[in-house]
């Protein structure tokens, strides 16, 4: 990486605050980062194969995934609904309401993973209403779900609403005015503007209950081949000491956050240009 | 810019509390919406704050404080104190250095650098443990030469600071650059041909400026500080009334079945959860009201 300034500026301090970030971040970030990638590269293929693709890891990779697709599509639903009716509609408390979204970003994930575990365990606030009707929140595939949305929902919410603030009124009413119905206008008009930041925030979701693992193993149960996240058999193997194997698992979800940066970074970037016209 | 995260001052503006009135929906479809919403938060988000409370004092205020008469639990608070009064500081010097260089000057690479910034909200928290693991621990890189000089680093005190960094690395940052991006340079070029240093610029114009933005980020940064789980368990190794935290103090009481112990304890982080819900609401409004003003 060589930086080095295109254009001369008269002010100062290029060099002190570029040489201490880059110093910073590649000792905080960079370097033990890379670690992950250069302990693999010492592993042979075969060890590595078998590291990641054992029936165990595969059980918990369909987990995480398909639960953290689930949550993030359940937070795309209420996340828009949520993130229209906070820009749209006049209610009392609506500060309060707005402010709350945020709280699975502001409360800790250990603590909302027991507070989850309390409610939808069975005698628990609504685990108990669900007991018989047959359904196991907690110690279930379904807790996993339940912990993964929480975590994941203000990332809709929050892409959404700057793009709802923005419309231009004059959209609806031309839409209006040319004959379009309510309905009309919303799917024709308003919803093809919503889908770039809908996909965001879902990505984002999605990328988030990825790595989750705070909430998730306390409502989980953490039955092997059934709610096995990811990132907790990544700390079942190195409470082994087999630093090889969490370390080759580790690799593989890096690289699929790192796909998933990119993605939103493209989506964003569409976004905005979508938004410019 | 990539975000694994969403929260901006700039882009997050307080709701407003009237709308245009030709372009709106039915009342019973606002209604429908409006309690379908408020349900879901309800059931989603209030409903798990109100339990960590009802659990908490389930047998009673005297239960509830005795939770925190255990010398276990002074010294993981102390500890999680400690934690994010180193982090949160390094983060914020690292912050601003980054934002300075990147809004005050044109170089190669630019893009790539904010990218890198943003990556440890990429990263799984239990891999943001495992990467220390892998440079301090045992069989780490320097592993073998901290043990021969009787350093730890992993299982102990310097590890943990280490992993909450990295999980709070991006905060400060990410919120001061896109604030320091719309802003400009006119203002310090003025401030540097009217005779100021680089500092007084500094400290006089930029500051000033930007200090809500800086609120928010640290703000932003500590609750995360404070309430990391998963990279501070890898690298703590749960040594009692030495490195645990908070969160990790919590996860113990809880699987030997004191709850209302492990509750109590959570209540601290559910406080603290409410009071930066708070003051970001806060600083946003400030923050708002200084630009209409402007």
């Amino acid at each position: 990486m060589a930086f080095s300034q295109s254009r001369r500026s008269a002010l100062p301090g290029f060099n002190l605050s570029l040489g201490y970030t880059v110093f910073y971040l590649g000792l905080i970030v960079l370097v033990p980062l890379s670690a992950t990638f250069l302990r693999t590269a010492g592993m042979t293929w075969e060890h590595f194969v078998q590291a990641i693709a054992s029936p165990r890891v595969m059980a918990a990779y369909r987990i995480s995934f398909g639960a953290s697709f689930l949550a993030a599509l359940v937070n795309l639903v209420f996340g828009l609904l949520l993130a229209w009716v906070l820009v749209r509609y006049p209610f009392p408390g609506k500060k309060v309401i707005d402010a709350l979204v945020d709280l699975p970003f502001a409360l800790p994930t250990a603590v909302a993973g027991i507070a989850l575990t309390a409610i939808y365990s069975k005698n628990g606030w609504i685990g108990q209403y669900l007991e018989p009707l047959g359904i196991k929140a907690a110690f279930s595939e379904l807790g996993v779900l339940i912990a993964l949305t929480f975590i994941g929902l203000p990332f809709v919410v929050r892409t959404l609403q700057p793009v709802i603030e923005e419309l231009e009124p004059e959209l609806e009413e031309a839409s209006t005015t040319l004959g379009a119905s309510r309905w009309q206008t919303i799917t024709r008009v308003i919803f093809p503007e919503l889908v770039p930041p809908l996909l965001t925030g879902f990505a984002l979701s999605f990328a988030r209950a990825l790595g989750e693992y705070g909430s998730v193993v306390f409502i989980s149960g953490n039955m092997p081949m059934r709610t096995e996240i990811v990132p907790l058999l990544i700390m079942t193997k190195l409470e082994q000491y087999d630093y090889r194997g969490a370390t080759a698992i580790a690799v593989v979800m890096l690289v699929a956050s790192f796909v998933l940066l990119l993605v939103i970074n493209l989506l964003q970037k569409w976004s905005r240009r979508y938004h410019r016209i | 810019m990539a975000s694994a995260t969403v929260s901006n001052l700039q882009r997050h503006r307080p709701p407003a509390t009237s709308q245009p009135k030709v372009t709106q929906d039915p009342a019973w479809v606002r209604w429908l919406l409006t309690t379908i919403a408020l349900l879901f938060v309800g059931f989603f988000l209030l409903l798990p704050l109100g339990a960590v409370f009802a659990e908490a004092f389930r047998r009673g205020i005297k239960a509830y404080f005795a939770a925190f008469n255990d010398a276990d639990a002074l010294s993981s608070i102390r500890l999680t104190l400690l934690a994010a009064a180193i982090s949160v500081p390094a983060n914020l010097v690292f912050g601003v250095a980054a934002a300075w260089a990147i809004t005050k000057f044109d170089f190669r690479g630019k893009s790539l650098l904010i990218t890198l910034i943003d990556l440890p909200f990429a990263v799984s928290p239990v891999i943001s443990g495992l990467i220390y693991v892998l440079v301090f621990g045992l069989q780490g890189w320097f592993g073998p030469w901290l043990f021969e000089h009787d350093i730890k680093i992993i299982f102990a005190v310097p590890g943990i600071v280490l992993a909450t960094t990295f999980v709070t690395f991006p905060f400060v940052a990410r919120e001061i650059i896109p604030l320091m991006q719309s802003q400009g340079t006119d203002e310090e070029h003025a401030a540097i041909t009217l005779g100021a240093s680089g500092w007084q610029t500094f400290w006089r114009v930029t500051l000033p400026s930007i200090k809500w933005g800086l609120f928010y980020g640290i703000i932003l940064c500590n609750a995360r500080a404070m309430g990391e789980f998963g990279a501070v368990s890898v690298v703590s190794g749960h040594i009692r009334g030495e490195t645990n935290t908070i969160p990790l103090h919590v996860e113990i009481l809880y699987n030997e079945y004191n709850f209302v112990g492990a509750f109590a304890i959570a209540s601290l982080l559910a406080v603290l959860a409410i009071i930066t819900l708070v003051l970001k609401s806060f600083i946003e409004w400030k923050f708002h009201q200084g630009r209409a003003e402007a």
